[in-house]
């Protein structure tokens, strides 16, 4: 059994595809797991194991899969980590999901999440917080914590979340895994249950980089049923490089320096100097508008998610409070359906839309995000990649930054500058500051993915983190 | 009407478009269908769907704008609108809002201010319209319509008066019908009108507060529901009193306005734009596929310019294009004149109904030219001629073999028989001979009706009454 | 710089409602991420074009074919209140 869950999800999948693996066998071992699973990263887990049509000789090899709540799943229940989605089960399945499952990754379990998303610790689960297995009295990291602990733990042989904000790379950082945020439009979002529609990204989180790779190939395409879904120009291959030679990174001075943790800096700089002797230039560079990403995203994303959730309305499906008049019944469902965050949030986007205050706030900060994009894009000519610790420090406490939205918020200020400009960003395990994991962030142009994996899989190989520790 | 002050009205017009599909997903559209039976994950507003643009309806949108000279944006937005409401799934209505598809244009001697592309809300239906009651207060939604590609048409406050509002209506009516667009009919609620009614004193370039009126589903009752909130208007302003800018809801029942009561406050629905949507750019293979037909003032015009018809019958006959259509088949044969023609082309509407298709009825057009001409050359009288296109409608056939069949021919002045006949008239009512005699035509009548019945409408009413007071005046 | 009032009305857009002791503490912190969030005002961003999308797409359509609906009873099966093969709701206007 030990052996089993050691295997890479790729590994495995080559067992199976060669009949060395009976891919039942797989499946029901990390279904005991995740059933048995203490961390509260699974809501829902698969009763049985999946008939093995199509598994056999499938690229994926018939290699479970957990997915986050949010991803619509036929029939099986997709809450959002909210109330107010309680057992609901939708009539029609995610793209990305079914694309998968189609490719031979079944659906192993839905994992824990932050209420719609919104949320960097995964204290914000209408069913319970999520547990790091680095160490259980601290955070998981968010949105898609229980992803990120589930892989971490050895509960899945891999995942997929959703990154909005840092969702995916932040986890995947405090959790001592890869996880990578696509370009935006290269995943199908049908079928995501929404949290910012021009932000909202589907990826992979997985144990490294090769398993990340062969997820993504599987994931991307255009999708007729998303308009802002785009074909992804070539494929996505599989990491091989060995060294990093004729790679320039580029470190933006407003993104590694203030605001870091120490035990975050010293790692950071030592994989830079890792990344040198591979062969890499690493200079510093400017994001002069990074600064404000932070603010620029804290009206986008609320705002479009304030709309996003109009429809929790207790009308046609989730909670609904009984009440004598529509208005009352709206109310009351929304308010005791929706967490403290979520109405902060829908709060906070509805004031920035509102009459009066639409060009102050979020029409600002749709000019800050093209700003943010320019400096980007300008970066990427000088630079194949931008380089950055993925969060400022390693997993806090549970509890520690309940009490003040805003320093929650700033657990994203290295991860927001990407999704506001619609580019790929991948997190790698790069070490550990007091015992607890420190990621490592490339950020490339749009549709750089293969040679962004190529990259991290370089400094993976030299980096040789082990995260097998948490998978006890 | 108060002559110190003058109306200003402005319409919205709410235009389904006759697709397959909804706007943005692949459900059908229907009417009358068992509700809930045509919605799907994406027009219920289920968690996680994403809306896809219907490129037919991109395609009648800009058609309608063609159609009404307006601007065609080279590149337009979505928004969403945002508001709660039960019909409305999402919570908000994709819509367009700073960025139409069209602005600017014209119909007739009014100006479009814009036309832009929108989803039709749901269907609510109260507790009480089924006749059901459900216990506690309650209504019911059916998503059927949901998601319906609509075109809003909003015109500027070029409007002065019900009539002319009810006119124009018409007239756009019958050009979004002949451009194929729409069903375009009012009471199934595929057209639907709001009107902004203010007034402010003669001669005044001010405009005075508008009010909204909602809810006339027909042309009798937009022009009514106008004309009553006018009135109320003028009232209020002769009086002293302000006019309260609100929403008034006509009452089809009692055929008068009440202020909405208002849910909440003013709606802020903080538009911006629509992320699951991108930008709408027409292309000139799109123009190219936008042919636009002859439409109906066009063809009025040509009727007035190149034959010679009034104004009145002109518009009569290119407002409803199946009329327009069967009137000029009809003068397709030989030497038919046509102001002739057209005079009887009202006798075989009034005969088949308003709403009836001639090209369907058992008059074929060369019939109907035949008879006209007959009449003209006064080979029939007008009255039998009236018979003979009522069995034409029947039984269809020839009106030249009815005529001759039925022993219709007319009977002319020069004919001795109408002579003996007027005789007999007036043998048979002296009285009204008399007042004839002394100058009361109105007494001749009764007289004219004797022949009539003797000849069988064979004779003109116009000859017979000539006849008539040449006879009675020159002595019995 | 957000008062009680202002948060009372942004509560009634929203369709939430909060207890008084809620409202305040709203108010408190909505103030404080704003005051961050403010800092944005000082850019001068002068002649730059708000990013609408951030994918360089236009032009994403359907042709107008019919697809299957759902059946009435998938389509009404987590309502709430369904009623008459519809969803039922609390009348509008009964206030």
């Amino acid at each position: 059994m030990s052996e089993l869950i050691d295997l890479s999800a790729a590994e495995a999948a080559k067992l199976t595809r060669a009949g060395e693996l009976d891919p039942a066998e797989l499946f029901d071992a990390y279904r005991a797991r995740a059933a048995a699973d203490e961390l509260n990263a699974f809501t829902w887990v698969a009763d049985a194991v999946p008939d093995g049509d199509g598994v056999n000789g499938s690229p994926l090899g018939g290699v479970p899969l957990a997915v986050k709540d949010l991803f619509c799943t036929e029939g099986v229940p997709s809450q959002a980590g909210s109330r107010i989605l309680e057992d609901y089960r939708p009539p029609y399945t995610a793209t990305v999901v079914a694309q998968l499952a189609a490719a031979g990754a079944p659906l192993l379990g839905k994992t824990n999440q932050d209420e719609f998303a919104m949320g960097s610790s995964n204290e914000n689960s209408a069913y319970g917080p999520v547990l790091n297995p680095w160490d259980r009295t601290r955070v998981p990291g968010g949105s898609s914590g229980g992803s990120a602990a589930a892989v971490a733990a050895g509960l899945a042989p891999w995942a997929i979340g959703t990154d909005t904000g840092g969702s995916i790379r932040q986890p995947a950082a405090l959790c001592g895994i890869v996880g990578l945020k696509p370009t935006y439009g290269a995943c199908s979002r049908f079928g995501m249950i929404a949290f910012a529609s021009s932000l909202d990204q589907a990826g992979p989180l997985t144990r490294d980089v090769t398993d990340a790779a062969l997820l993504l190939r599987h994931m991307i395409g255009h999708d007729a049923r998303d308009s802002t879904s785009v074909p992804f120009p070539g494929e996505i291959a599989e990491p091989n490089a060995v060294d990093l030679r004729g790679i320039r990174l580029g470190v933006p001075e407003e993104l590694a320096g203030d605001g870091i943790e120490p035990g975050v800096l010293e790692s950071f700089r030592a994989t830079l100097a890792l990344a040198e002797r591979l062969g890499a230039t690493v200079e510093p560079c400017t994001l002069p508008h990074a600064p404000h990403a932070l603010s620029a995203y804290y009206l986008i994303a609320p705002a479009e998610a304030s709309a996003n959730l109009a429809r929790y309305d207790g009308v046609r499906y989730g909670l609904r409070v009984d009440a004598p008049d529509l208005i009352s019944m709206y109310t009351r469902t929304r308010s005791a359906g929706f967490g403290p965050e979520v109405k902060r949030r829908i709060m906070l986007g509805t004031y920035a839309l509102s009459s009066g205050y639409y060009d102050a706030y979020y029409g600002t900060a749709q000019k800050v995000r093209t700003m943010i994009s320019e400096d980007f894009r300008a970066a990427f000519e000088c630079f194949d990649f931008i380089v950055t610790p993925t969060s400022p420090w390693t997993a806090f406490e549970l509890g520690a930054k309940t009490a003040d939205p805003l320093a929650m918020y700033l657990n994203d200020f290295c991860t927001v500058p990407m999704p506001l400009a619609g580019i790929p960003a991948i997190s790698i395990p790069s070490g550990l500051s007091d015992g607890l994991p420190v990621g490592f962030q490339l950020a490339g142009p749009a549709f750089s993915e293969s040679r962004l994996l190529d990259a991290a899989f370089a400094l993976e190989q030299a980096i040789g983190f082990d995260g097998s520790a948490a998978r006890r | 009407m108060s002559p110190a002050y003058e109306p200003v009205i402005g319409l919205e017009i709410h235009v389904q478009l006759a697709t397959r599909t909804k706007m943005f997903c692949g459900c059908e559209l229907s009417f009358g269908d068992p509700p809930n039976t045509h919605t799907c994950p994406v027009c219920l507003g289920l968690p996680g769907t994403l809306p896809v643009l219907n490129a037919r309806a991109v395609q009648f949108g800009l058609l309608i704008g063609l159609a009404l000279g307006s601007q065609i944006a080279e590149r337009s937005l979505f928004h969403r609108k945002n508001y709660f409401y039960p019909d409305l799934p999402k919570g908000y209505q994709i819509s367009q809002y700073d960025v139409p598809l069209c602005s600017g244009g014209g119909l007739g001697d009014v100006r479009i201010h814009r036309v832009h592309l929108e989803e039709d809300a749901a269907k609510l239906v109260h507790v009480g319209e089924s006749g059901r009651i459900h216990g506690s207060d309650r209504s019911v939604v059916d998503f059927n319509r949901g998601g319906t590609p609509l075109v809003e048409i909003v015109t500027e406050p070029d409007l002065t008066s019900p009539e002319q509002a009810r006119e124009w209506l018409t007239l756009l009516r019958a050009t979004l019908k002949r451009l194929g667009v729409s069903d375009v009919n009012m009471e199934e609620g595929s057209l639907r009108c709001d009107a902004n009614v203010s007034v402010r004193p003669v001669g005044s370039d001010q405009l005075g507060t508008k009010t909204e009126l909602k809810n006339m589903n027909s042309f009798r009752y937009l022009e009514r529901g106008v004309r009553a909130e006018i009135e109320r208007q003028i009232g209020l302003r002769q009086s002293g009193e302000p006019v309260v800018q609100e929403t008034l809801h006509f009452d089809p029942a009692s055929e008068r306005l009440t202020p909405l009561r208002s849910k909440e406050e003013a709606h802020d629905y903080r538009y911006f734009p629509e992320p699951d949507l991108v930008p709408l750019v027409i292309t000139s293979e799109m123009r190219g596929q936008a042919e636009l037909p002859e439409l109906p003032a066009a063809r009025a015009e040509r009727f007035q310019r190149e034959l010679g018809l009034s104004t009145e019958r002109a518009r009569e006959l290119a407002f409803r294009t199946e009329l327009g259509d069967y009137y000029e088949r009809a003068l397709a044969g030989d030497g038919h004149d046509p102001i002739t023609v057209a005079n009887w082309i009202p006798l075989l509407v009034e005969r088949i109904g308003s709403d009836a298709d001639p090209a369907e009825s058992e008059v074929t057009p060369e019939a109907l030219a035949t008879l006209a001409g007959m009449v003209a050359a006064k080979e029939v009288a007008r009255d039998a001629a009236r018979e003979v296109l009522t069995q034409l409608v029947a039984d269809g056939g020839d009106p030249r073999v009815i005529i001759e069949q039925r022993g219709l021919e007319s009977i002319s002045a020069e004919d001795g028989g109408l002579a003996e006949i007027i005789e007999r008239a007036i043998a048979a009512d002296p009285d009204a001979a008399e007042q004839v005699r002394q100058g009361n035509m109105r007494a001749v009548g009764p007289l004219v009706g004797f022949v009539m019945k003797e000849t069988k409408g064979r004779a003109d009413g116009g000859e017979i009454t000539r006849l008539i007071r040449e006879r009675v005046s020159s002595g019995s | 710089m957000l008062d009680s009032a202002q948060v009372l009305h942004v509560a009634r857009l929203a369709r939430l409602e909060f207890t008084d002791a809620e409202i305040e503490k709203l108010a408190g912190e909505l103030s404080k991420v704003l005051d961050h969030i403010e800092k944005i005002s000082e850019l001068d961003l002068a002649g730059v074009e708000p990013t609408s999308h951030v994918v360089d797409v236009v032009n994403a359509l359907r042709a107008d074919e019919p697809e299957p609906s759902l059946s009435r009873d998938v389509a009404l099966a987590s309502a709430p209140d369904p009623v008459d093969g519809g969803f039922g709701v609390p009348s509008p206007g009964a206030a």
